[in-house]
């Protein structure tokens, strides 16, 4: 079945430079191996080609049943040099959360 | 032992200045050895300050400092509520002047005030320290100023010497915990794990409500109670760095395992690494527990030796900013929004590349370089606004863009309404690192002149 991370995991972002950071945890413990399996580095940066991560690193974290993804050079700059409204790109948890994934369930 | 309770109050430049006295008087009904930290310093904010205290050399501090202290000053001297702050930003002297003028002001007893220093390095030492590192990239000509992140060593000495509330400039963010934990325990400065523990600590408490609700909420799905009025958090940290985080009593928000663990990972890069001035925490064998309502432990928390260097941001002059919005309504607004971006484009596109939003169409999720906007099909919305950003070095081509933006009214599309345009001054930042011994720290106790 069909679902997006949202159904199962939330999010946060954090930024440094012109990297952002974003967390994404899972609700239950149960559904970690499913954001271990289907959340990988290449979906997460094809998720987000719009901004062309030059590099998509992930962190796991099992004891927490939560990730780190870092994606390097997607804030145009950095909270310095950006013209987004949104220079810090706070609202791309909630980008990575709209990403649809394989339920096993 | 007795443990020691931290709370925080204030978690950017710009806070609310009603969540720290709730804090406080939380702190006094649990009794026990407690502080208030106060974090007002994000990376530019500091630069920015640099820039007020070039204007006017009494000001360059957190200018909601007095609408901060004022109202917990009395409490916290009474109750022995250490405060500690990085709200002397880049003048922290004058922070320390204006609290004492507040206490006598309150007609308190002439609290003990130290002053941390050793972060700016934008005076003559500093600067040489600065350019050597950076060469060749160093430009002097637009170099606004640098600081160094200090440690939590110093706020622990100043406090374990007397010092009622500590003032401090740039200071890693959670080393405003680490210092009163490390001064109540007596921890050595190799102490790592549980310096580890207390870094860990203070990074859920470093950005305030983020931790207890705030940041948080999304309706159906993540519930936070009374979000009108988030209590601040408060972690009790322990002998070996663990701790439980709370929040302040009778008020809104939410403490639970998520909030926690999505601030534990908040702007953090390598989970094994996490690297202050104080020690590199390794949180991958941590645990996250709920004890009960609003009551959530972290603990394994891991410390390996700090390391040499000191991170320190230097800020250039980053030229202009400029940015305009204007509106459109009803049939084919898309479309004319559009027309308003190709006018815009054909004026001063070739002078400054521009970003175009359509709000509400797409304005987030796309780059500077406009290419998720151009390949949107255009819509039917009928109820949007043109946004269009652009930086330069000349403030004269700035003004020309908003003039530009602003002629939309007159001579763009039908029924443009709305026009707004700002501009401001940008910084640039260089990080570099720099061994301790050239940017050692020290405290001293304030006293007017």
């Amino acid at each position: 079945m069909m679902i997006t991370l949202y159904d199962i995991a939330h999010a946060r972002t954090g930024d440094k430079g012109n990297r952002a950071n974003i967390s994404l945890i899972a609700y239950a413990p149960e559904d970690y191996e499913i954001l271990v399996k289907e959340a990988t580095e290449e979906r997460v940066a094809q998720h987000f080609s719009d901004r062309k991560p030059t590099k998509v690193t992930r962190y796991l974290l099992p004891n927490l049943g939560a990730m780190n993804f870092i994606l390097d050079d997607v804030l145009d700059g950095g909270v310095n040099d950006s013209l987004n409204l949104d220079m810090h790109g706070k609202s791309l948890s909630f980008h990575l959360l709209n990403m649809p994934i394989q339920s096993i369930k | 032992m007795k443990t020691i309770s931290i709370g925080c109050g204030a978690g950017f430049s710009g806070d609310r200045t009603d969540v720290a006295l709730p804090v406080v008087k939380t702190l006094i009904t649990r009794g026990g050895p407690a502080a208030i930290i106060f974090e007002n310093l994000a990376e530019r904010t500091l630069a920015t300050h640099q820039l007020s205290k070039q204007a006017n050399p009494e000001l360059g501090y957190e200018p909601l400092l007095e609408l901060e202290i004022r109202p917990i000053l009395a409490d916290c001297l009474k109750h022995n509520i250490t405060i500690v702050g990085n709200f002397g930003a880049a003048n922290p002297e004058a922070a320390a002047k204006l609290i004492l003028n507040i206490a006598k002001d309150l007609k308190l007893e002439p609290p003990r005030i130290a002053v941390i220093k050793g972060d700016d390095l934008s005076g003559e030492h500093g600067l040489k320290v600065i350019q050597k590192h950076l060469e060749p990239h160093f430009d002097g000509d637009r170099f606004v100023c640098a600081n160094a992140y200090q440690g939590a060593l110093e706020i622990a000495q100043a406090i374990q010497a007397g010092a009622q509330i500590v003032v401090a400039g740039r200071v890693s963010d959670p080393s405003l915990t680490v210092g009163p934990a490390m001064a109540h325990y007596q921890w050595n400065a190799d102490n790592w794990d549980a310096i580890a523990g207390a870094t860990m600590a203070g990074h859920l408490l470093e950005c305030g409500a983020q931790v207890s609700g705030g940041y948080f909420s999304d309706p159906g799905k993540k519930e936070v109670p009374d979000m009108h009025d988030v209590g601040f958090p408060i972690a009790e940290i322990f002998e070996d760095g663990s701790c439980v985080v709370t929040k302040a009593d009778h008020s809104g928000g939410l403490v639970s395992i998520q909030t926690v663990k999505e601030q534990l990972l908040y702007e953090l890069h390598d989970p094994a690494a996490y690297i202050t001035p104080d020690v590199v925490a390794d949180i991958t064998a941590a645990s996250v527990k709920a004890l009960g309502q609003n009551e959530v432990s972290l603990s394994g928390v891991k410390g390996h030796p700090r390391t040499s260097t000191l991170k320190a941001n230097v800020f250039f002059d980053g030229g202009w900013f400029g940015e305009g919005e204007i509106s459109y309504a009803g049939r084919n607004a898309e479309s004319r929004a559009r027309l308003a971006m190709e006018i815009m484009e054909k004026r001063m596109g070739a002078v400054i590349p521009l970003r175009f939003d359509l709000i509400g169409v797409s304005s987030i999720l796309g780059d500077d370089k406009n290419n998720m906007l151009n390949s949107t099909p255009k819509g039917e919305s009928q109820d949007l606004r043109l946004r269009v950003a652009g930086q330069h070095q000349d403030p004269i081509e700035i003004d020309r863009l908003l003039r530009e933006l602003t002629a939309l009214w007159t001579g763009g599309p039908a029924g443009g309404g709305g026009v707004r345009v700002n501009k401001r001054r940008r910084l640039s930042t260089q990080s570099c690192l720099v061994e301790r011994k050239l940017a050692p720290a020290s405290f001293y106790f304030y006293t007017s002149k």
